[in-house]
């Protein structure tokens, strides 16, 4: 066995704790801070252990005000660090909208481009844990809509290893979610897992009758519901969009290309959302392309329930990816 | 205000009956657009209208016969005022309200429609007839129809709520791919011998009582062409080696939707042929030749449960080979659903009729008066043919003209001919 294909059996939360680790070690201007990231070991205990590692200087607990350490990041930044912001949850985002869209977004164009703002911004993003209206939704799609800066979400692990330092190399801000149903995901990595590139799309599975296109915590429900629809005979193509900003609309158009019918599957609500973006781009660059409507699969137009059943029906599941595509793909079987 | 005649689709037509109108009153229509569904004893024929605007009114309601010339619906024109010189009518076009008695609005004012029903309520469209408006389409289906030159009227769809996708497309065309034989009229006749067919889900006349209507309108046609028209008569052998050799070279390079037929060629250089001699194309009418710029050659295409109807392919001189068979395909597969545009029916300034799938070896064809000429084309078929001191097997064809005296002689006919061989050994240049 080669050291290309030595794998290690890791978890998506280990994976990104490898990443921070390795950037940590590789550029002494990387630092982290954020709620509880130091002595409680991060709210999802990604970065447990890092700080006996590091020490405090790198690993830096915050006080309970998103936009004053946001902003603080923002800062660091323009000083010449490489800082990772942690956030608890996209909703606690809200409170730093303003030092994200206002400052770390612009900042570049006010200057007259004198400064970049090489900040790097993790939060945890999704429902499915049961954490009621006020911990679950899937912002991800709203921070697509702001020039200025990059929307990463990893859904496996070796962009979960691997995006971060690209994302710290990038000179701009880089906004990284993290499915909050993804941190216990076990599999195999290779040992030499790195750097990743972003801002392309990637096929993870390949076929031919219909493009299910989808990102982050849907993505395994996507393949799930795929390796179902196959013992139908029904041939789905999984896109997994992996940055949401810039989109790579052309792997997108390309898949639609080949099977001439789209899915598109996103945790976020339906209005105004990424999946009516990717829709309103395959009708602009593949209208001729298409064999059927394209369809979406969204979270239920509510807060996110916090029953159990209710938070479950409120979410596209393997059940509905399936059954949607059985009905699209009902007269032509 | 335009007014919508019921039209004459072919000379010998003299009435038709309104089988179904596919507008209704307000609906705004542009040239070409098809608005009703015409019987005229020979097939059912979709009209269309040459004037852009809006439906005003339909005057006669769907099952009436009525004869040429009569005013079948109103139509708003662009640009035309509404009611001439009157106040202005502002109101919606469903103004005149069920009243027995004409009511106090100005639309009353308006001449000419005193029998019009004063509310025409549409019945329920009988779905029966194949969709020539707006069927759902996925635009994929779209542009695999019009890459294969299918007729989507003749596609059913099997997608959410009927939709015609690109499989139901391919299942169509596959269905069409049988070759459309170009088999042309069995008797010299005139083109047109349509029959019923497709058309079966509709009781409107017995079968037997529409064919024998038919029957009389070809006894008519050619009864008075045969007593009007002082026929002569040329044919000559054309050998067809060089055609038929490129052709198979030239398929080998398409694929298999794409490929040609020999009577393509065959209509190519009849159409060709006739720019040099504009005397075969055209229409004798009023004691004169009135010659045709346009080559629209009527094409005479077998019904798969018996019968012929010979639609006219337009253009044929501007088209690619390539686009004649695309529109020959397009054309085979609506006559067999029944379906086909008035201009196509009325619109042939020249016949073509081949009977080589009959094995007849030469035709001696019929004009369809008011039409000035007729080709025939036998059967292809190997025949010994004699080049150079030697005899040898070739691809032969014998191609015959029938033409109207008043209007060329056998000199120029004779010419036409040799023409037409010439055109066929340069296959490559059609």
């Amino acid at each position: 066995m080669t050291a290309a294909t030595q794998t290690m059996r890791i978890t998506y939360r280990e994976a990104i704790r490898q990443a921070i680790r390795e950037a940590l070690q590789r550029d002494p201007r990387v630092f982290v801070m954020g709620e509880d990231v130091g002595r409680y070991g991060g709210c999802y205990a990604v970065t447990k252990g890092l700080l006996q590692e590091f020490g405090p200087e790198r690993i830096r607990d915050t006080p309970l005000s998103e936009s004053a350490f946001v902003g603080a990041g923002i800062g660091a930044a323009l000083g010449g660090m490489r800082p990772i912001v942690e956030i608890m949850t996209v909703n606690f985002s809200l409170l730093a909208l303003d030092q994200i869209v206002n400052n770390a977004a612009t900042i570049l164009h006010m200057s007259g481009g004198q400064f970049n703002i090489p900040i790097v911004i993790r939060m945890t993003t999704g429902a499915g844990r049961q954490l009621a209206a006020q911990h679950s939704h899937s912002f991800d799609g709203w921070y697509a809509h702001i020039p200025g800066l990059k929307v990463l979400t990893p859904a496996t692990l070796e962009d979960a290893r691997g995006m971060l330092w690209t994302a710290l190399e990038d000179p701009d801000p880089v906004l990284i979610f993290e499915h909050g149903t993804l941190y216990n995901v076990e599999g195999d990595l290779a040992a030499d897992a790195g750097a990743v590139n972003i801002g392309q799309a990637a096929i993870r599975r390949p076929g031919k009758d219909v493009s299910l296109i989808t990102y982050g915590g849907t993505l395994g429900k996507s393949l799930q519901a795929a390796e179902q629809l196959a013992a139908d005979k029904i041939d789905a193509e999984v896109v997994d969009l992996r940055t949401l900003r810039p989109l790579d609309t052309g792997t997108i158009l390309d898949s639609v290309a080949r099977t001439h019918r789209a899915v598109i599957i996103d945790e976020g609500w339906r209005s105004g959302s990424i999946s009516a973006e990717i829709s309103a781009r395959i009708m602009e660059g593949a209208f001729y392309e298409l064999d059927l409507p394209v369809a979406r699969l969204c979270s239920a137009e509510v807060p996110m329930p916090y029953a159990k059943h209710m938070e479950e029906a409120a979410l596209p599941q393997v059940a509905t990816i399936v059954e949607t595509v059985r009905r699209m793909m009902g007269g032509n079987g | 205000m335009a007014e919508f005649r019921m039209p004459s689709l072919g000379a010998d037509m003299e009435a038709g009956t309104v089988i179904q109108w596919l507008i209704k009153p307000g609906d705004a229509v542009k040239r070409g657009d098809i608005i009703a569904v015409v019987d005229t004893e020979k097939a059912d024929i979709e009209v269309e209208v040459f004037e852009a605007g809006v439906i005003e009114s339909i005057v006669v309601p769907e099952g009436r016969k009525v004869p040429v010339g009569e005013v079948l619906a109103l139509l708003q024109t662009e640009g035309a005022p509404v009611a001439r010189a009157q106040p202005q009518v502002t109101a919606p076009p469903k103004i005149a309200p069920p009243a027995p008695s004409p009511p106090p609005s100005p639309r009353v004012e308006m001449p000419p429609r005193v029998e019009m029903p004063p509310r025409v309520e549409m019945p329920p469209k009988k779905p029966s007839i194949p969709a020539a408006h707006r069927p759902r389409v996925s635009p994929l289906a779209m542009r695999v129809a019009l890459d294969l030159g299918m007729n989507l009227s003749t596609v059913k769809g099997t997608g959410p709520d009927g939709a015609i996708t690109k499989a139901d497309v391919e299942r169509a065309a596959k269905v069409a791919a049988a070759p459309p034989a170009v088999t042309p009229p069995a008797p010299p006749a005139p083109a047109v011998e349509a029959t019923k067919l497709a058309r079966t889900a509709r009781p409107a006349a017995g079968l037997e009582e529409r064919q024998a209507a038919m029957r009389r309108v070809i006894a008519s046609a050619m009864a008075r062409s045969k007593r009007e028209v002082p026929h002569y008569y040329l044919g000559t052998h054309i050998d067809m080696s060089r055609a038929m050799t490129w052709l198979q070279t030239e398929n080998l390079k398409r694929p298999v939707t794409e490929r040609l037929l020999y009577s393509v060629l065959l209509l190519k250089a009849v159409a060709m042929a006739i720019h040099q001699f504009p005397e075969m194309n055209g229409f004798w009418s009023d004691g004169a030749f009135k010659p045709s710029i346009a080559v629209h050659l009527g094409v005479a295409i077998s019904l798969r449960g018996g019968g012929l109807i010979a639609p006219a392919l337009h253009d044929v001189d501007k088209k690619t080979l390539s686009e004649i068979m695309a529109n020959l395909r397009d054309l085979v597969n609506r006559v067999r659903a029944g379906v086909l545009r008035s201009s196509e029916i009325a619109d042939a300034t020249i016949t073509v009729t081949s009977l080589g799938e009959q094995g007849v070896e030469t035709v001696y064809g019929v004009i369809y008066a008011p039409q000035v000429a007729l080709i025939g084309f036998g059967n292809l078929a190997e025949r010994p043919w004699a080049a150079n001191g030697m005899v040898g097997a070739r691809p032969v064809i014998a191609a015959t003209l029938s033409a109207d005296h008043r209007v060329s002689d056998g000199h120029r006919g004779g010419r036409f001919l040799a023409t037409l061989d010439r055109l066929l050994q340069e296959p490559e240049k059609l």
